[in-house]
């Protein structure tokens, strides 16, 4: 690649040591994002997908975390590892975060505008006056009626959807280079969950920052994101740009994530199509594929060695970690996975 | 058709002291026929989980009656009324994971309403137990097992086994799904379709994701702020809405299809669900309808049918 990505992890493993053992949760992940590109990153709940992208932001507490491998690089700076209490860090900075619930995630005891204004005056060195005059601006931004007088009051006071705006006004503040939101829109209604994601768009388009969503809604993936990397099990099993995942699926776990939603086509019939079974358990994960065990189409040598990435477009921007794509399977044409052309 | 249930202007207040009132749900009428799945959709404070709660008796209704078969259900049940109605309507909660007693084993919480209703051995209730688990596709010997030692979808299947081994008529499934994974909601989805085919079910399905909603109702309702504005065949309601909040609904809804994203034009409405106390006459959405007249803030609309297709009500007075 000729430019240095604005953001780009590199084969990251991440531990966790319990009671129980050492949980493998994040299993060699590799992405990278530029600005004013937006990344979904898709999984169920325990697929590594937060971990990941808590990592990078140096919100995992280690110990109990362990960072047993890979790199972080923020315009190829490595960014993994530095000492996390540092003022200066890039965390807030030149990276911001939303939070999946925004009930739970702002200080109850702050006000608004406060909260705001913490991120200027630890970052930019402005006074409390100075950041809390910005922080009504930034209010004004995302669209709050009467920032002024809701700026002065507390999370309590506000709906769900409000305070999700005033955690993408913190996120913001410091006009970071890249914003990190996982599941942003998860706990709201829609009519809300559209109004957040007009929003974050609009921010996008305005300051060129890069957006990694964190979601398991198929939907708010085909809505926001340009590429899309699907992970399951600790590892990113198919990734490419969002055409390539939706219109030419190339992972059996995709097309099961796909199979299991309600269609919004009238001639669909009512029968869903869920995926048997539940994750591996991640204490001891599987020595083949991950997905292995509930998957329809498992050949002998899914279930004994781990699967290679296989590119499924000539570019390789487009790829699955999955058996089927291997040379010697290329036979088994399995019905609804997307082949490569011949050649690539 | 002959309904099961009938719901006449049920209204449930929530007093708040000082006057004020939570208008949770004002005046809902709604006719459900044996085995049929009626949807109910709404955001979050719409008040369709308080109604179906007050349909079972759950909470007190402040007016408005209920009636099953014919025959009226008590505004406030006492003990002796839930032991009477408890076998013919059971409820699924909404979460997982608060809705299960942590110190009962999963025998115990499936098996109590047996115990409570029936006149079982323990071995008999032993036996049903182990028959629902391995209905719900769990192991008769997770029986002796607690509720933490199970994942969302194997406690909500839990969860079902406690409604259903009851054999009930009617049960309310109160966002059953929303606190699941996608693959594991089409799971609990199919079991329930399974099950209600199997048993004759009657269903009340709440919950706020449109498309889950569309592909299991016969028929969808939608409410808005504590009454309904629109009821119809589940496909026609999705696919031509016809109330403007309808509308937003369905607009606001993401499909899992790049293309159709791309083409969509932005459809959001500004604002939020209003407070429910002491609510204004007039129409519950003017404030954010984007086609609001004079008349809809003077007066209530009601639900009226459709022209075109009687069997679609819609409560609004731009419609015809």
């Amino acid at each position: 690649m000729s430019k240095t990505p604005l953001l780009a992890v590199e084969d990251l493993a991440v531990e966790f040591a319990t009671y129980g053992g050492r949980v493998k949760a994040v299993r060699g992940v590799s992405f990278s994002v530029d600005a004013g590109q937006t990344l979904a990153i898709v999984g169920e709940s325990g697929c590594g997908k937060s971990v990941t992208v808590q990592t990078v932001m140096g919100l995992i507490p280690i110990p109990p975390g362990h960072i047993t491998g890979g790199s972080a690089r923020l315009r190829g700076r490595e960014i993994l590892g530095r000492p996390i209490l540092d003022g200066k860090d890039i965390r807030g900075d030149q990276i911001g975060m939303i939070f999946q619930d925004p009930m739970t995630s702002l200080n109850p005891t702050m006000n608004i505008g406060s909260q705001i204004a913490e991120t200027l005056q630890v970052h930019r060195g402005q006074t409390y006056k100075q950041a809390f005059a910005r922080a009504v601006e930034l209010l004004e931004m995302v669209r709050i009626p009467e920032a002024e007088r809701r700026a002065k009051q507390y999370p309590f006071e506000f709906s769900g959807g409000m305070l999700q705006r005033a955690m993408i006004a913190t996120a913001i503040a410091c006009e970071p280079a890249v914003l990190i939101a996982d599941e942003p829109t998860t706990a709201l209604d829609v009519t809300i969950q559209a109004q957040i994601l007009d929003l974050m768009m609009e921010l996008q388009r305005s300051k060129d920052m890069a957006i990694i969503l964190i979601t398991h809604d198929l939907g708010v993936v085909a809505r926001m994101a340009d590429e899309v990397a699907v992970m399951y099990a600790g590892q990113i099993v198919e990734k490419g740009s969002v055409d390539d995942v939706f219109y030419r699926s190339s992972h059996p776990y995709t097309l099961g994530l796909r199979a299991a939603m309600p269609s919004n086509d009238r001639e669909h019939g009512h029968r869903l199509h869920p995926i048997d079974g539940s994750p591996p358990d991640l204490f001891h994960p599987p020595v083949g594929c991950g997905y292995c065990a509930r998957c329809p189409h498992a050949m002998r040598v899914c279930a004994e060695q781990p699967p290679a990435t296989h590119a499924i477009n000539t570019s390789g921007s487009h790829y699955s970690r999955c058996f089927l794509h291997h040379p010697d399977a290329r036979d088994k044409r399995v019905p609804g996975i997307h082949y490569p052309e011949a050649g690539a | 058709m002959s309904s099961l249930v009938h719901v006449d202007s049920l209204t449930k207040y929530f007093d708040l002291g000082r006057g004020q009132r939570v208008h949770a749900v004002d005046g809902v009428s709604l006719d459900i026929a044996e085995r049929e799945i009626v949807g109910l959709v709404g955001e979050s404070g719409s008040g369709k989980s308080t109604f179906g709660k007050a349909v079972l008796g759950l909470h007190d209704k402040t007016s408005g009656t209920v009636s099953w078969r014919g025959e009226a259900l008590p505004a406030k049940y006492r003990p002796r009324d839930f032991q009477r109605w408890a076998p013919y309507m059971q409820m699924i909660f909404q979460d997982p994971y608060s809705s299960l007693n942590p110190r009962m084993t999963v025998g115990e919480i499936i098996g109590e309403g047996l115990r409570l209703h029936s006149n079982s051995s323990t071995s008999e209730i032993r036996d049903r137990v182990a028959n629902w688990l391995l209905r719900v596709g769990l192991q008769p010997d997770h029986m002796s097992r607690y509720p933490h030692e199970f994942s969302g979808g194997q406690r909500q299947r839990i969860g079902v086994a406690r409604a259903l081994i009851m054999e009930p008529e009617f049960v309310v499934c109160d966002e059953p799904i929303s606190a699941l994974d996608v693959s594991v909601q089409a799971q609990v989805v199919n079991l329930l379709d399974t099950l209600k085919t199997e048993m004759g079910l009657t269903l009340l399905f709440i919950a706020h994701d449109l498309s889950m909603v569309r592909y299991v109702s016969d028929r969808m309702a939608v409410m808005y702020l504590g009454s309904l504005v629109e009821i119809g065949p589940a496909d026609e309601v999705f696919f031509e809405p016809k109330h403007p909040y309808t509308q937003v609904l369905v607009a606001s809804n993401p499909e899992p299809d790049p293309n159709l994203e791309r083409q969509r034009v932005s459809t959001t409405i500004t604002g939020e669900i209003p407070s429910p106390v002491n609510i204004p006459p007039g129409c519950r959405f003017a404030e954010r309808c984007p086609m609001a007249e004079p008349e809809c803030r003077a007066t209530t609309p009601t639900l009226r049918p459709l022209k075109a297709s009687p069997q679609r009500q819609v409560a609004c007075f731009l419609v015809e």
